[in-house]
């Protein structure tokens, strides 16, 4: 059985303006020590899909479906034992580190305070775990930057000390919002390796959200491509970039500037468009009205289904094609 | 080598800014020639815009000189620059915070046609309507605000702004490094199809090696302040020397998990030192991964740029290997 399911998952926000369908009837599976990256560009439902696993959403959003966790569904379970899931089981890391730690205290203490709370650590313990903690995440010169404050360190530090806290307690799923995206592009390099030895040697699975398709084709086992809240494609690393089927797939990969093309001889894939307004997600297939492929049949909403195996698409058009060569 | 015959239309020679102790920007050196797409490259804490305001004069450089078509335009006052500021002109990277928002999208884009006294009344109204199709936009989007606008619709108001007035150079700070992938290519096609059509020169600033790699002629790159390293396009990503530039290319990731995963990283040490107290002698030594300890030339001695178009500010790589 997957660590962590998604089934049917649906997110909605209620507002004056009336409501918007953040995410449309997602369901994925996250197994045991994997690396699922989920992809797509802004609005397109990924941070939502993140923060409505641990129930992190503001009160004005409405989640349906369910999330399997163990013998637990983490949309109904209480609050209690949602308390012992998160941070433990199942922590987080999101984009920016320096507004997800808190600024008056040590970064010492910070982690400190996890392992006091969860693992009921003394003092002088949690004090040596957090040293080892600040080893693991290769952090130099741990017993002198344990008390410094989050100001003190630079952003890839701070990144560093964020996942820190996030396996302090070992936890089987680490979800990783856009966690290289403010760094730069030395730093972020460090953070990737990171991320894949902590997976190696605490075995946590990995669920990373990004827009970067050049973080997922660097440490992803799996991909699935998401499309104004709905998943369009999912398949292992390998196989999407070398056969990506859905067209927002297929476009996006040609919109990317590559080595060894120049824009005087080539240019880039556009996608005309813009994404769809999520207020009135339409009863279709939302990609429809920029594709290139669309027809009659597009107005339906197209089922998930394999087109080749272990790679289900949600299109009626599938293929490798790119665009303008159709 | 490729050499430009041409005078170079902008020329930045030993730019120095210093905020107090903050050493931002020390003893750079560009040139662009005429139609010429000029790369710069760099992480935070570079000083790539703060050379790029050095130029636009938002800063009063420390030190240095910028010619811009031969006259220098380091010391001008701002009415002696006034009529030259149609020959330069900048679109930023947030395309929201940079447009009035008090004002229609269609106004912004002819306000410099206007202040210059290019075009007024029905004349200025078709201008308006001749650039927003050259950049791409509905004429019908001339009457709506920014805010109406998607951030891809305001980069291209942006452009049809600096470009009102035919500029011959346009300089570019992270364009499109807060758009999405889809639309960030639009723009990125829109500026090369303009770039190609009017033949202004491009000042182009960024983070990103691979959109540097696309669309630029030649690239600088520069680290905590200073240029160490500048060559064609071909030169610097075929042969980079300079070990920064080599570790730089060997983070960036590219889509496609077959070429990625088989890439040798150079991994840097460290975090770039803090500009108001740089480190002497070569800046990059810190993290170096070349310097040993024995290096002690590193330490003492500021590495020049030096090569034959090609320039490297190293003290270890080869004379002539550049």
């Amino acid at each position: 059985m997957a660590l962590l399911e998604v089934d049917d998952l649906s997110v909605r926000f209620d507002s004056d303006e009336g409501s918007v369908h953040a995410v449309d009837r997602l369901s994925f599976s996250l197994e045991a020590g994997e690396v699922l990256a989920m992809v797509g560009e802004s609005g397109c439902g990924k941070s939502v899909t993140a923060m409505s696993l641990l129930r992190l959403l503001p009160a004005s959003a409405t989640l349906s479906g369910a999330v399997r966790f163990g013998d637990r569904d983490l949309l109904t379970t209480d609050d209690a034992s949602l308390r012992g899931v998160r941070g433990r089981e199942i922590s987080f890391v999101f984009q920016e580190p320096m507004t997800s730690l808190n600024p008056v205290f040590t970064i010492g203490r910070q982690i400190g305070e996890v392992l006091r709370h969860h693992l009921k650590l003394g003092r002088a313990e949690a004090h040596d775990r957090t040293l080892e903690l600040l080893e693991l995440v290769g952090i130099p010169a741990p017993a002198r930057r344990v008390d410094e404050y989050p100001h003190q360190l630079s952003g890839g530090m701070r990144q560093r000390v964020m996942i820190a806290i996030a396996v302090a307690c070992n936890p089987k799923v680490l979800i990783a919002d856009e966690p290289t995206t403010a760094l730069d592009v030395t730093i972020q390099a460090g953070i990737l390796d990171l991320m894949r030895d902590i997976r190696e040697r605490l075995g946590t699975a990995i669920l990373l959200i990004t827009h970067d398709l050049g973080v997922v084709a660097d440490v992803a086992d799996r991909v699935m491509v998401m499309y104004a809240g709905r998943k369009v494609e999912e398949a292992t690393a390998g196989e999407l970039f070398a056969h990506p089927q859905h067209p927002y797939t297929t476009g996006l990969l040609a919109a990317l500037p590559r080595s060894g093309r120049r824009s005087i001889d080539e240019p880039l894939q556009e996608i005309p468009g813009v994404v769809p307004s999520l207020a009135q997600l339409p009863d279709a297939c939302a990609f429809a009205p920029r594709c290139p492929r669309a027809d009659e049949e597009c107005e339906q909403v197209p089922p998930l289904e394999p087109v080749r195996p272990a790679h289900p698409v949600a299109c009626f058009h599938p293929g490798e094609a790119v665009w303008n060569g159709r | 080598m490729e050499r430009t015959l041409t005078e170079p239309v902008l020329e930045v020679d030993g730019l120095v800014k210093h905020f107090g102790e903050v050493q931002a920007v020390d003893d750079v050196s560009l040139t662009l020639a005429p139609g010429e797409v000029l790369g710069l490259v760099g992480e935070s804490g570079s000083g790539k815009s703060t050379v790029a305001n050095c130029i636009m004069r938002l800063l009063d450089p420390t030190a240095g000189t910028i010619r811009l078509k031969g006259t220098d335009i380091t010391t001008l006052s701002r009415k002696q620059l006034r009529p030259l500021r149609r020959e330069l002109h900048m679109v930023f990277q947030d395309p929201y915070s940079s447009l009035n928002p008090r004002m229609s999208v269609g106004d912004i884009a002819g306000e410099p046609l206007r202040l210059h006294g290019l075009a007024s009344g029905a004349e200025l109204d078709a201008r308006v309507a001749e650039l927003f199709e050259q950049v791409g936009l509905r004429g019908d989007l001339r009457d709506r605000y920014p805010h109406e606008l998607s951030g891809g619709q305001r980069q291209r108001v942006g452009l049809a702004r600096a470009l009102s007035v035919k500029p011959s150079v346009l300089i570019a700070d992270e364009p499109v490094s807060a758009l999405d992938v889809s639309v960030q290519a639009g723009i990125l096609n829109l500026l090369r199809e303009l770039q190609a059509e009017m033949g202004f020169s491009c000042l182009f600033i960024t983070h990103d090696l691979s959109i540097v790699e696309y669309l630029c002629d030649r690239v600088a790159v520069m680290y905590l302040g200073e240029v160490v390293e500048t060559g064609t396009r071909e030169a610097l990503f075929e042969s980079p020397q300079h070990p920064y530039t080599q570790a730089l290319l060997s983070a960036a990731l590219v889509p496609d998990p077959t070429v990625q995963r088989s890439r040798r990283r150079i991994v840097l040490e460290g975090d770039i030192p803090s500009p108001a107290d740089p480190p002497s002698g070569c800046r990059f030594r810190t993290r170096c991964p070349l310097s040993e300890e024995s290096a002690p030339r590193c330490v003492e001695e500021r590495p020049a740029l030096r090569g034959d178009g090609h320039l490297v500010a190293c003290h270890l790589v080869e004379e002539g290997r550049a």
